[in-house]
């Protein structure tokens, strides 16, 4: 079977796209939980509160052109439905569905009427009034749509290369994803040292777990106690918890060599390399090594790193090189001149 | 299967609700008590008693109120429908097609507003007799359209014989000189037609236009089937109502027949101009359906007069591109110079014989609504025959004689312009204002080549649900014909539907809906 490159760059940032609205309807969900916990809203503390879901996307910059404050409102506006923001869930499920109707003949009728489905859910009136009145109820349908797609997929859609795109765009995006949201939780913290260790601390670690639903599969692992450093060893190095860094590296790099049709340790491209490396260095890392590095710090470094891998594998075998219109056409003009009766 | 039968009978003794939907027995029995006391809650009766053919010829009733036998089993079954389930039916294939996304983006609107084809559950019932009848005028009809193009792109002996004139030829803005002497494989031009036919108020068939270019609708064809089979399970056995599945398999049988010579395996494409056209979902549902790859310009590249895709494992050539772009748009090099939609150097690849594109390049010459007069003559001077299915007797209005006829009729007739198609650049002088009829009579006098009059035909209705009850709607029909080895036109086609009272344009974008248009194996 053929792969049209624009195909299988439209399977890639199709469940790129899903992925990423269902992380941001998690982290939004969560945190408009959490605020239940807090004492002492006041103006500036919700703003500590909210503030680091945007500083950590990257997005303040944007942010700051559509709001003046953050706060429940403006933040959840903003990851929610705003269309200038290209991250929001609202323009995310709009993108995924673009990419999604070319490469309708693809993706099996039921993941396309599913993700149809949605995007008419998310533009209606409906879901706005839904939002306004009970925000829970709107996430968990973000949340459930695509957990619904991946099972569809699993089931219904043909393991063929195209296959392997929507696994890397999937993977890839919730390595990213993890990461920012263990990194808001640095960002959280920034502001007021003084409560690491504290009750308000445990209650966003407990958050952060619950965002990537892995509240339980801590507590099976780590027992009732959470403690920072555990919650960061469970989501970045845990081997077996779907949603840890390292295990979305170890997927993104086992659906790259399958692409690239090579073994277990080899690598016939960069993005290859890169992943390879990657998940290699976090095979071989410990938690104490994250925390040596800075938390901060190292996310970030991790954060760079995944997303290198991304574009790296835009430039091995998505990404065909532009053609310079103008020019192909001077070409093609001067051919057709030298043609007999042209 | 014998007991599924017995069943279904058992069901139907004492049921009015005949549809066979599982309903509790508690909930069937109230219904059937209901309805026995007032049998005019059953749909039928009680939304056809108002029905009216006035004067006009209706598909299903004829002259004396009485039921055409064809739509006599229909009758039957759906007379036994409550309103209610009626209703849902409807709904519910409203929302299959809604989630499926078989829609059509309304052009202009920023939004991109998403609208489904407006689809009524009422089917168009053809008898087999009719239906041979179709297939023989249609055949006729793209046999002396393709013998046309092969001669007009080669000698033109049809005007060397003086059976159309030259000008005519010169002056049709789809044809193509730069084409006259190329070969094309099997000397087929047009693969795909679709042909609108409509009846007038005596019932006879008439052929309206024929669409050689790029003619779109056949994938309503089938999704109108599949929707209705969705909703009433149980009718298509006993009505026996030949399937229309077939058609992808077809189309590709054609385009693989028309590859470039030698070829053992044949690659095909479906050629698109991209996600925004309001045709893409056909495009994407054919491919998908033949097991074909959905290009759009950008994954093409010419490279020594031959067309590869771009494909994850490099370049992968491509020999027939059934292509959904006008000519206009499919080589920046030699048409249009600012199309982004098309391949630079697809025009020499087509004229060095390493790609066949269906259909060819410059039909346009022989689906031009002025070319439609000459039609009958092709007819005749191609195969020495008399048209099967007449035309509508067409005015040009580059003749001095028509021309004055078409100027002292005008608020009778109905105008359209010769290259326009869609419903657009045309006038229906008995709904038009004062205003437009004159607008017209200036726009017709500045370029008479550009405009044909036909007498304003009274197209036959077909009951149609509207605003709860049913009333005559006028239709018209496109089937869809395919040529390659042989003539090939699937047991159906596109009925549309004029939804608004009065109106004669049937068109998607001018309030335009569709039927399944059913035809039989035999003729009751």
């Amino acid at each position: 079977m053929i792969l049209l490159s624009r195909v299988a760059d439209c399977m890639y940032w199709l469940s790129r796209y899903i992925e990423r609205a269902e992380n941001t309807a998690r982290m939004v969900d969560v945190n408009l939980q959490l605020l239940l916990d807090l004492e002492r809203l006041d103006d500036s503390r919700i703003t500590a509160h909210w503030e680091p879901l945007i500083k950590s996307t990257g997005d303040l910059a944007l942010f700051n052109k559509f709001y003046e404050h953050a706060d429940s409102e403006s933040v959840t506006d903003f990851l929610t439905f705003n269309t200038g923001n290209p991250s929001s869930i609202l323009s995310c499920v709009v993108t995924a569905r673009e990419n999604a109707r070319m490469v309708r003949d693809k993706i099996s009728t039921e993941v396309w009427e599913e993700i149809n489905r949605l995007y008419h859910y998310v533009r209606s009136q409906s879901a706005k009034k839904i939002w306004a009145s009970d925000p829970y109820d709107f996430y968990r349908e973000i949340k459930q749509s695509s957990l619904l797609l991946q099972g569809l997929g699993d089931s219904t859609v043909v393991r063929d290369e195209g296959w392997e795109f929507l696994q890397v765009g999937r993977y890839l995006e919730r390595a990213i994803q993890t990461n920012i949201l263990v990194d808001v939780k640095y960002h959280i913290l920034l502001p007021s040292t003084r409560d690491v260790g504290g009750a308000i601390d445990a209650l966003q670690w407990m958050a952060v777990l619950r965002s990537c639903s892995g509240f339980e599969a801590y507590h099976h692992i780590y027992g009732a106690d959470v403690q920072p450093w555990n919650v960061a060893e469970f989501l970045i190095l845990s081997e077996e918890f779907p949603r840890s860094i390292l295990f979305c590296l170890r997927y993104l790099d086992a659906c790259i060599r399958t692409i690239s049709g090579v073994r277990e340790g080899r690598f016939s491209n960069h993005a290859g390399k890169l992943a390879g490396r990657l998940l290699y260095e976090l095979n071989y890392s410990t938690v104490d090594d994250i925390f040596e590095a800075g938390l901060h710090q190292y996310l970030g470094n991790l954060q760079r790193r995944t997303e290198e891998i991304g574009q790296a594998l835009y430039e091995a075998i998505l990404f065909f090189p532009v053609v310079d219109h103008a020019k192909e056409i001077a070409g093609q003009t001067q051919k057709q001149d030298t043609l007999p009766g042209g | 299967m014998v007991d599924a039968r017995r069943g279904v009978q058992a069901k139907k003794v004492g049921d009015c609700t005949a549809s066979g939907n599982p309903v509790g027995d508690k909930k069937r029995a109230g219904t059937v008590l209901r309805l026995l006391r007032h049998p005019a809650a059953c749909l039928w009766i009680m939304l056809f008693q108002d029905y009216q053919t006035e004067g006009f010829f209706d598909e299903m009733f004829a002259g004396n109120g009485e039921v055409r036998p064809h739509y006599r089993r229909l009758y039957e079954r759906f007379r036994n429908l409550t309103d209610e389930e009626f209703n849902q039916k409807r709904q519910a294939v409203d929302l299959s097609l809604w989630r499926q996304g078989v829609t059509f983006t309304v052009y202009g609107d920023s939004e991109g507003t998403e609208r489904i084809f407006p689809f009524d559950l009422i089917p168009r019932i053809i008898p087999s007799t009719e239906w041979e009848f179709l297939e023989r005028g249609l055949t006729q009809r793209i046999t002396a359209l393709n013998h046309y193009l092969y001669d007009i792109y080669h000698d033109q002996k049809i005007i060397g014989d003086g059976v159309i004139p030259e000008s005519y030829v010169r002056s049709a803005r789809h044809f193509r000189p730069e084409f006259v002497g190329i070969d094309v494989p099997r000397d087929i031009y047009i693969h795909v037609c679709g042909t609108d036919l409509i009846r007038n108020e005596k019932g006879e068939y008439l052929v309206l236009e024929d669409n050689g270019r790029t003619p779109s609708g056949v994938s309503y064809v089938l999704e109108n089937r599949i929707a209705m089979k969705r909703a009433f399970p149980n009718l298509f056995n006993k009505a026996g109502v030949r399937p229309v599945a077939t058609y992808p398999k077809e189309l590709l049988k054609t385009l693989r027949y028309v590859a470039p010579g030698g070829k053992g395996h044949v690659v095909c494409a479906v050629l698109t101009p991209g996600v925004y056209n309001s045709a893409y979902f056909e495009h994407c549902f054919l491919a998908q359906q033949m097991g074909i790859e959905v290009v759009e310009g950008r994954d093409l590249t010419v490279s020594d007069d031959k067309v590869f895709m771009k494909t994850t494992q490099g370049l992968r050539q491509v020999d027939v591109l059934y292509r959904r772009i006008d000519d206009d748009f499919l080589d920046p090099t030699v048409f249009r110079k600012d199309s982004l939609l098309g391949v630079p150097g697809l025009v020499n690849a087509v004229r060095a014989g390493n790609v066949t594109l269906a259909n060819c390049i410059g039909t346009g010459v022989a689906d031009d609504k002025v070319m439609y007069y000459f039609v009958p003559r092709m007819i005749k001077y191609y195969l020495d025959e008399d048209p099967i299915i007449s035309n509508v007797s067409t005015y040009l209005a580059s003749e001095k004689e028509d021309m004055k006829y078409i100027m002292d009729h005008l608020p009778e007739l109905v105008v359209k312009a010769a290259n326009e198609s869609g419903g657009y650049g045309m006038l229906v002088g008995p709904k038009a204002s004062k205003a437009e009829v004159e607008k017209f009579r200036e726009l017709i006098r500045a370029e008479p080549r550009n405009f044909i009059a036909q007498p304003t035909i009274s197209l036959s209705r077909h009951p149609t649900y509207c605003d709860g009850v049913f009333e005559g709607r006028h239709i018209d029909f496109r089937p869809y014909i395919l040529y390659g080895e042989n003539v090939s036109i699937v047991p159906g086609g596109l009925t549309r539907v004029a939804l608004r009272k009065g109106s004669l344009v049937v068109n998607s974008s001018q309030g335009g809906g569709s039927k399944d248009t059913w035809v039989l194996y035999g003729d009751e």
